[in-house]
């Protein structure tokens, strides 16, 4: 059951009552008395004749080596006192069943043990029917929780937790009450999320719907949209290429997405007007797509035949190694006008910054805030962040794109109340409104 | 149904996911997520190949056309059919010895340092585009400017000697304008990735099959 938990008895002085390096005196009387039986057990076991043959070592019933010589144990030395930490074993919530979550109390632990709060601790788990237990993780003591994921569904584990003292011995605490971690159903910690979900698709698909019943539908310009036709129209004048750089991620991330969106309509201008163009790409499958978009531009241009595979090509998966090539291309060949949308790293200044060196026109736009200042400093127009992904709604004045660019705007002005009334809460001391937004 | 099944497939493979963030059964965890994680890996390896004959491609037509730059074309064959046979043939890793097989030689040795020459070229294009965007041209140029200084100064202990305030006020610059800046930016991303994202899920736009 979520919640279930099992908390073990080791605390101080619990069972053995003892301290490091005191070995109590249940320890004392044992030794000798283990001793003894081992050895006649050892002579019984080699048809032990009269006149008895002992170990030297052995003849030191006080010594610790002797019991070491003899014990069957693997270790065989005895076990350092229990370690008096005091921790509990969870069913970890909203999860597969794959996993169980061990908690201590970092406070207790520092003032019972005097550690400080980035000692390690370290796990071992062993599952019911097994003898062992294999170490499984480690964690600082002010982490309070550690998560023991991989477990299969419907066996019982039983826990104990490590700690090297300053002498490197380790010693550990006594073992949890066996626990068998439960799979759930939903992840409650995440209705949030799944309310917003539903509030973003509801919204998104009720604009489009209402797009398609012919609600004239307004969006504010976008400079960096507008200026495409420039640069487009710029380098038809001065009678050089187009270099369009689609980010470097591939076709599973909405920015390159987008950008393959705007990449169809620079296309359909470059067809129109006869422009050349190049798509040198660091991903195979970004560059896939991107060819059978531009073949597209260029057959609903009626330009099949201007329309050549080699114009969008790959490069190397390597993040400088294209920068470099991309770089190289710029200073050769000296595009009229760049465009640089999608995501981008490092890259972004080394690209952008040849670009303005060989004086062309660029327009650049990510949703990577990192490299937005950059952009801005190197290039003539920089799409921020949503401008980006509202490009093809912008370009095609489509109206269901329009629509779903409405419904994501009403999101957003949902957020901005969320906000302000949250800012208004917390400054007025109202718990639990906060909450409702903490991470999912 | 030529047009129909990627519409298809595109919705089934984008929604799964999404199913996946909410229920955490390990048989939808495993469908929805791991294995269309490996498919795409999969298919990623495919597309490689697909991406190494377009590069050969692109690379021999200039090579042929003698376009500018085709020596850099000769190059890049080169090293690419090297690195290749080192790799599939030539062991990788470290020998016996302690020597290195030419494919981690070539790595280390070569491969590495460009890479590293590449990343601290950016210091010199910092530099450049920030002398053009700190020239005063303009109220908001002046106004980066003026950030910028202020930033500037604030994280070097020239600061402190200016003025004990100086660091505080740099702090506080990037504390609350800077990152109230930053998360409009974000949200509106965000916000926008979802949309684009709908989009796509419902079909109405279709970038991976040529339809912007």
């Amino acid at each position: 059951m979520p919640g279930q938990r099992s908390r073990n008895a080791g605390v101080p002085g619990s069972r053995r009552g003892s301290l490091p390096g005191d070995p109590g005196w249940g320890t004392l009387l044992w030794r000798p008395l283990r001793l003894v039986a081992l050895v006649y057990l050892a002579l019984l076991g080699t048809g032990g004749l009269a006149g008895v043959w002992v170990p030297a070592a052995a003849q030191d019933a006080a010594a610790p080596v002797a019991s070491e010589v003899f014990s069957p144990a693997p270790e065989g030395h005895i076990p350092p006192p229990e370690l008096p930490l005091d921790f509990s074993v969870v069913d970890t919530p909203s999860d597969d069943g794959s996993s169980l979550t061990l908690r201590w109390d970092p406070d207790q632990v520092m003032q019972t043990l005097g550690v400080a709060t980035i000692a390690a601790l370290t796990f071992a788990r062993r599952a019911v029917e097994e003898t062992e237990f294999l170490p499984v993780g480690r964690a600082r003591v002010r982490d309070g929780e550690f998560r023991d994921a991989g477990l299969e569904s419907g066996v019982a584990y039983i826990y104990r937790i490590g700690l090297e003292d300053e002498d490197g011995l380790l010693r550990n605490t006594a073992a949890s009450a066996p626990l068998v971690p439960q799979a759930n159903f939903f992840r409650t910690h995440r209705t949030n999320a799944l309310i917003l979900v539903l509030l973003m698709f509801g919204l998104v698909v009720g604009f489009i719907l209402a797009a398609r019943k012919g609600i004239d539908l307004f969006i504010r310009r976008i400079a960096g949209l507008d200026a495409i036709a420039e640069a487009v129209g710029r380098a038809t004048e001065m009678g050089r290429k187009i270099l369009y750089i689609p980010g470097i991620i591939s076709v599973n991330e909405p920015q390159t997405l987008a950008s393959l969106g705007i990449l169809g309509y620079v296309a359909k201008l470059t067809a129109r007007y006869g422009t050349k163009l190049e798509v040198p790409n660091i991903d195979p499958l970004t560059m896939a797509a991107a060819r059978e978009i531009v073949k597209q531009s260029y057959l609903e241009e009626g330009t099949p035949e201007a329309f050549n595979e080699d114009m969008i090509h790959y490069i190397t998966q390597d993040q400088f190694a294209y920068a470099a090539a991309v770089n190289g291309i710029m200073v050769r060949d000296r595009p009229a006008a760049i465009f640089l949308l999608g995501w981008f790293a490092a890259e972004s200044l080394l690209l952008s910054e040849t670009g303005q060196s060989v004086g062309a026109i660029q327009i650049a736009g990510t949703a990577q805030v990192t490299q937005l200042p950059f952009f801005v400093a190197a290039c003539d127009y920089t799409m921020l962040g949503e401008e980006l992904f509202a490009a093809s709604a912008y370009l095609s004045k489509d109206p269901l794109i329009l629509g779903s660019i409405k419904g994501q705007d009403m999101v957003k002005a949902v957020i901005l109340v969320a906000i302000v009334v949250g800012v208004i809460m917390v400054s007025a001391g109202v718990p639990g409104f906060a909450d409702l937004f903490s991470a999912l | 149904m030529k047009r129909q099944i990627p519409i298809m497939l595109a919705i089934i493979a984008s929604v799964c996911p999404v199913i996946a963030f909410f229920f955490p059964d390990r048989w939808i965890n495993e469908w929805f997520n791991q294995r269309l994680d490996a498919w795409m890996v999969i298919i990623a390896s495919f597309a490689l190949l697909l991406g190494i004959v377009s590069m050969i491609q692109v690379n021999i037509h200039k090579i042929r056309r003698r376009a500018r730059g085709w020596g850099f074309s000769i190059i890049i064959l080169v090293t690419f059919t090297l690195m290749a046979a080192f790799g599939l043939f030539g062991g990788q890793g470290e020998r016996a010895d302690g020597s290195l097989y030419p494919f981690t030689w070539m790595f280390q040795f070569v491969f590495s340092p460009l890479q590293a020459t590449m990343f601290s070229l950016l210091a010199f294009y910092v530099a450049s585009a920030s002398y053009r965007a700190f020239r005063v041209r303009n109220v908001e140029a002046t106004l980066l400017l003026i950030g910028a200084l202020i930033i500037m100064v604030g994280r070097i202990p020239l600061g402190t000697l200016i003025h004990p305030l100086v660091p505080d006020i740099a702090e506080w610059v990037m504390k609350f304008p800077n990152t109230a800046a930053q998360r409009g930016i974000i949200i509106g991303a965000a916000l926008g990735a979802a949309s684009m994202s709908v989009r796509v899920m419902v079909g109405i736009e279709r970038p991976y099959m040529g339809k912007s």
